[in-house]
């Protein structure tokens, strides 16, 4: 039994990372969508299913496609979105905003992936401890800054190049792997606070979204991110 | 000076067919009486607290600016909706369209084209310029062509809030609808 445990424990963490690192690390010529790992209703009733699945199936959709177009005939095919992140400055908006829309979306879906959402790890919740005082504070700080965006854009917990976590946001598609951030670092989780992602349910009360939002993470994905993040 | 929200030249229902009753309780009733609010509150104590929503347009900064521009952004994109709209423009705006842009639908072309690419959350603007030729822009977030010294004449809004409980993720469609109420009499008004 402790083995069968021990084998869907391990399934459950390839399963994480294995979403994030294929979709960074892979070359842009042999991508493929992101395939959605729950169906839309999957995340009644704090985000409604017409939702996922516009938010999945045309904004995250038309990223990646628009991506794929912009890239075509570039030197981009041969690289990785990581590579392209760092390099970000030397690339199109078209790249930018389609690669970031493309890999943004893909860590959003991941975060939010029904199961048992409250196994945070030790390491995880010490370094939280540690860098915000606690999680009712990461909490307050994650929060103020979606509030804060103005726009379109994302709030985002980051680790930096310390170890450090830290929280950011970016407008628009942007993302702090990009060199133009002016906070850089390895997201781990992210608040999507583009009006779609929340207007069909929420209108215009942003704070209720990130408010659910924020019971809604999957710490267990965090986690892991965390974890890989740190072991690069 | 206290800001108000302006009354609407229509009822919420009036333009149903582009834009819903919906759509209007949340962009007037909320997001546009939202700025007003915030900016009578950002206001108090400040070198803008007298100030005209011109002046704070061209010379605020951070809150104090994107509150009061979205205040005047708003009330000058309701104010160009009409249920019984002059569906072409004439004159003096014709002639300046037509030597600009060619003709009414390849200026129509070019201005669905600023405001469909726009990325992310702003407005398509045209404006009268300098040199009396016009001019199609695009403006993030708050903007407004007011700062560089242009003259705005019409603008749409392409926040996903102008049309997303209507028209979703089809920006496209809201931007073909958009001009069978938009009342271009208003336009040639503001040209003058």
């Amino acid at each position: 039994m402790k083995r069968i445990i021990l084998s869907l424990m391990l399934i459950a963490t390839l399963g994480n990372l294995f979403a994030q690192s294929i979709v960074l690390n892979t070359k842009v010529s042999e991508m493929s969508f992101y395939s959605l790992p729950y169906a839309y209703e999957a995340l009644e009733p704090t985000i409604d299913k017409l939702t996922v699945e516009i938010h999945y199936s045309k904004h995250h959709k038309a990223y990646f496609d628009n991506f794929l177009k912009a890239s075509t005939g570039t030197d981009i095919t041969s690289k990785s979105l990581l590579e392209v992140f760092a390099n970000m400055t030397k690339y199109s908006d078209a790249i930018r905003n389609n690669a970031g829309g493309y890999y943004n979306h893909v860590i959003y879906w991941e975060i939010l992936k029904p199961g048992n959402k409250s196994n945070i790890s030790v390491e995880l919740k010490n370094a939280i401890e540690k860098d915000f005082g606690s999680m009712d504070e990461l909490k307050k700080q994650i929060t103020d800054a979606a509030m804060k965006r103005f726009g379109s854009g994302w709030a985002w917990l980051s680790i930096n190049a310390d170890g450090k976590l830290f929280i950011s946001s970016t407008p628009n598609q942007d993302n702090p792997l990009m060199d133009l951030s002016s906070q850089k670092g390895f997201p781990i989780l992210g608040v999507d606070v583009w009006e779609h992602a929340y207007y069909l349910k929420y209108q215009n009360r942003r704070a209720e979204y990130v408010n659910i939002f924020w019971d809604a993470i999957n710490w267990a994905v965090v986690s892991e991110y965390y974890s890989k993040s740190r072991t690069n | 000076m206290i800001h108000e929200l302006p009354k609407l030249p229509y009822a919420t229902d009036a333009l149903k067919d582009v834009i819903s009753s919906q759509t209007f309780d949340f962009h007037y009733g909320k997001h546009h009486q939202a700025y007003v609010n915030n900016l009578n509150n950002l206001i108090v104590g400040t070198p803008f607290e007298n100030a005209t929503l011109e002046t704070i347009i061209k010379e605020s900064e951070g809150g104090i600016f994107n509150n009061g521009a979205q205040v005047w952004n708003h009330t000058f994109y309701f104010e160009s909706f009409s249920p019984n709209p002059k569906s072409v423009p004439s004159g003096r705006l014709l002639r300046l369209i037509e030597l600009d842009y060619g003709s009414l639908s390849e200026f129509k072309e070019k201005f669905n084209k600023a405001a469909l690419t726009l990325f992310g959350s702003g407005w398509a603007w045209l404006s009268l310029n300098n040199q009396g030729h016009l001019e199609i822009s695009q403006e993030s977030n708050a903007g407004n062509p007011l700062r560089k010294g242009l003259k705005p004449l019409l603008t749409c809004d392409v926040w996903e809030h102008a049309y997303y409980l209507d028209y979703q993720n089809r920006r496209a469609d809201y931007l073909q609808k958009f001009w069978e109420i938009l009342d271009w009499k208003v336009v040639e008004e503001r040209l003058g």
